[in-house]
């Protein structure tokens, strides 16, 4: 099982490497004990699927029904909260293993269904039978689950392409043990012991991997940045500040997997040979802080933090940090602004980052899913990670899927794909009670809207631009044809006028300009020129902030205008009803957002 | 109108003041640097301690800001009182009066708008008995919009004290308001 590299060629030394591949190998018969005795153990394993979305679903109560089960005597079954699966419609789920069996998972689960889902594991199973929530097995067929689809095949996954999630709602994303016998910290251990820092940098660069955050970057030339500086401290930052309304991907991966996310920051800071990583997520957002803490203290414990990681030379140092509420903390000069404890007010640059960036020092700065694809392209090979996706966008997208679709989730999809697959295939069409699917809100408040004769694009970065939108943090917000265009932008703009930081003036008081204007158009009282406003004042915005925030505050308006140009003049000739389902053109918005002249 | 201290564009230091200094005590300052060496002790591993963090450590114990913290986190962190109010009015989450017992965050993001938040925000308005982001009469319950709660496939988003409950309706919210109130009568606490 030990990897097999020429060594000679890498030239480390004999001893420690041995050293290295007998403490691997150590922990990995651990975690494969661990995982025998959940999986072909005396008890079924019943994992409910949290995450925000589970949580939101009910999987508290469902879990709380299950908890007396797992209390009676040695514990008729063994209980755990695992991350998502990704198909929110069917949340809460629940999965039961049987012992040395199959798996099955539960859909769409009610704590007054725990009682008959349970007796079927744990009594006679002949006598009896499987719930009716059961929708899918996996594993092989037995004859309690022969009429169930493998869930594979189930229609959203059939058209899935599973590189960051594979094991999402699999495995205990608080047991580092579970991570490792599912293949995790391979990459890390193979790094240590037989690959250079370069070795390890020039295979992300190989891979044609490129950041997921919202620019795109390559991600090996950023390292490569980094990587040559002799600094004694130098830093690798993740960036989970996610802020962009519909999208819940990175934090999916830290309440799923975290490790995955903790062994590509590692790889990181060996590639990048640093000392210190960081991963910096927003306050509040409990589940993914506590899954990532944890996950820190764990690859302590075994020894994949700190001094001479798995006994080599390497060490490295992994702590949290928590920002407060602010959009614009997840701008990468903001971010170490806010993890130095100040305002998360954008720096100017140069300096860049790799040169002088948290307290000064170098520093990289990745996103979470763009960190999370590390561990396969070293574990695998570029080549490996490259055979899915365009020529220009290596690998998947994580996509968040919302709105008026019918299976609305968190799916992976392969570059390339169609964003109209997406909507057929995978989401099912419009939600019940929609008719068609008139617009989609991509990357965030910052990115755009498009209509329909642009969902034949294809998922890519490129593509995406071109038509007018970004894939930035990969939410797509799907809209019916009930949609009210400039309603929906106002909500954007409002967002983005209530995130603005505030330092540089065309962001602070252009977003408060075109928020009045489009709360104007809403109520049926635009003025003339008006449309003419928000274009000089987006202009404005645009070379004259200092981060993306303001350069990119006029995008929502200007794509809006390019698909539903004719909506946007009926709005502004008052020729349509109010906005809102009360027809007065209000929209509720948190107090120092409220437009002028409504409320105060 | 009493002003709410709660919504910070409306806040001065001066009113801060005023507000604030009825609870001003030895007892408050102590809970202050409770939470303040709660960041570093009894951990094994060192964890990097500014003035963001710290004062998001005493806003995790006391809810809120009081004016002492703003003095003893600029003693901890050999900071100013300038810079860390600078920091404090800053990030949105702070607050610098007691919230109610129990915070409601209701989503006002787009996939939630879509979905009819505006509608739910309307409902929960109404049973809460107040026009805007605040706290009830009785102090019992505080409301919140969030820019968005992390659970958009189970839009439309309400939470309490970051528990989300999503697929609600207005009448569910109302419900949800109506639970928690009549759980608040029954002692419930943080």
């Amino acid at each position: 099982m030990v990897t097999t590299i020429d060594r000679t060629v890498v030239g480390m030394q004999i001893e420690s490497e041995s050293a290295i591949d007998v403490a691997f190998l150590k922990l990995r018969e651990r975690a494969n004990a661990r995982w025998r005795s959940l999986t072909a153990g005396d008890a079924p394993w019943f994992r409910v699927g949290f995450g925000a979305s589970g949580q939101a679903a009910g999987a508290q109560s469902v879990y709380d029904a299950l908890s007396r089960f797992g209390q009676i005597g040695n514990g008729a079954i063994t209980l755990s909260k695992v991350g998502t699966r990704g198909l929110m419609y069917l949340e809460p789920t629940l999965e039961v293993t049987v012992p040395g069996g199959n798996t099955v998972v539960h859909g769409n689960v009610d704590p007054r269904m725990v009682n008959a889902i349970v007796a079927h594991y744990t009594e006679d199973r002949d006598a009896t039978p499987l719930h009716e929530s059961a929708i899918a097995r996996i594993g092989k067929k037995d004859s309690y689950t022969d009429h169930l689809p493998h869930w594979r095949d189930l229609p959203p996954n059939r058209h899935q392409t599973k590189v960051l999630t594979s094991n999402f709602g699999a495995i205990d994303p608080h047991d580092i043990l579970q991570y490792i016998a599912n293949g995790g910290y391979e990459a890390l251990h193979k790094s240590l012991a037989s690959m250079t820092p370069d070795d390890v940098l020039n295979e992300v660069k190989g891979s044609g991997l490129r950041g997921r955050g919202g620019a795109a970057f390559p991600t090996g030339l950023k390292w490569s940045f980094l990587a040559p500086s002799d600094a004694p401290v130098k830093y690798v930052l993740c960036n989970c500040e996610e802020g962009d309304p519909g999208a819940f991907n990175d934090k999916g991966i830290l309440e799923s997997d975290p490790h995955l996310l903790l062994e590509g920051l590692i790889l990181n800071g060996y590639a990048t040979r640093s000392t210190h990583g960081v991963v910096f997520i927003r306050q509040g957002h409990d589940l993914p802080i506590d899954a990532t803490r944890d996950a820190i203290d764990q690859a302590y414990e075994m020894g994949l933090l700190g001094t001479n990681i798995l006994d080599s030379d390497f060490s490295f140092e992994a702590e949290v940090s928590l920002t407060g509420d602010s959009y614009v903390a997840g701008e990468e000069t903001a971010m170490m602004e806010a993890i130095e404890g100040k305002r998360s007010t954008p720096r100017f640059k140069p300096p860049f980052p790799a040169a002088a960036g948290l307290w000064q020092k170098p520093t990289n700065i990745n996103n979470v899913k763009t960190l999370s694809y590390v561990p396969s392209i070293v574990r695998d090979g570029a080549e490996e990670f490259k055979k899915t996706g365009t020529e220009s966008s290596s690998g998947t997208a994580l996509v968040c899927l919302t709105g008026n679709i019918a299976r609305p989730g968190l799916y992976e999809v392969a570059m390339g794909v169609t964003i109209r697959q997406v909507l057929e295939d995978i989401g099912g069409g419009p939600a019940e009670g929609s008719e068609r699917i008139k617009v989609l809100q991509t990357g965030g408040p910052l990115g755009g809207v498009m209509g329909e004769e642009a969902f034949d694009t294809e998922i890519d970065f490129d593509a995406m631009a071109k038509v007018g939108c970004i894939l930035g943090s990969g939410g797509i917000i799907v809209g019916d044809e009930s949609t009210d265009i400039v309603d929906l932008i106002r909500n954007l703009v409002a967002f983005n006028q209530f995130e603005s930081c505030g330092k540089c003036f065309p962001c602070r008081l252009g977003n408060t300009h075109m928020l009045d204007v489009l709360d104007r158009m809403c109520k049926n009282e635009s003025r003339p020129g008006d449309l003419e406003l928000m274009e000089k004042v987006g202009t404005n915005m645009k070379i004259g902030s200092l981060c993306g925030h303001g350069q990119l505050g006029y995008n929502p308006i200007s794509s809006a205008m390019a698909y539903f140009g004719d909506e946007f003049q009926q709005r502004f000739k008052g020729e349509l009803r109010p906005s809102g389902s009360l027809g007065d053109g209000i929209m509720m918005m948190p107090s120092r957002t409220r437009p002028v002249g409504q409320g105060e | 109108m009493a002003i709410d201290l709660g919504r910070r564009a409306s806040i001065t230091t001066s009113e801060l003041m005023a507000a604030t200094e009825s609870n001003s005590s030895a007892e408050l300052r102590s809970q202050i640097r409770v939470a303040l060496n709660g960041q570093t002790a009894g951990k094994q591993r060192p964890a990097t301690v500014t003035v963001l963090s710290s004062l998001l450590a005493v806003q995790d114990d006391l809810h809120y800001i009081p004016v002492e913290a703003v003095e003893e986190v600029a003693q901890y962190c050999d900071s100013t009182i300038n810079d860390v109010w600078s920091v404090a009015s800053f990030y949105t989450n702070f607050r610098f009066t007691p919230p109610g017992q129990v915070t409601i965050d209701v989503c006002w993001g787009p996939t939630c708008h879509l979905l009819g938040a505006q509608d739910v925000l309307r409902a929960v308005h109404d049973e809460m008995d107040v026009e805007g982001e605040g706290t009830t009469q009785d102090g019992k319950m505080t409301l919140r919009y969030s820019t968005c709660l992390g659970a958009c496939g189970q839009a439309p988003v309400i939470a309490r004290d970051h528990v989300l409950r999503g697929n609600v309706t207005p009448d569910s919210a109302r419900d949800f308001v109506t639970t928690v109130s009549k759980e608040l009568d029954n002692g419930y606490h943080h």
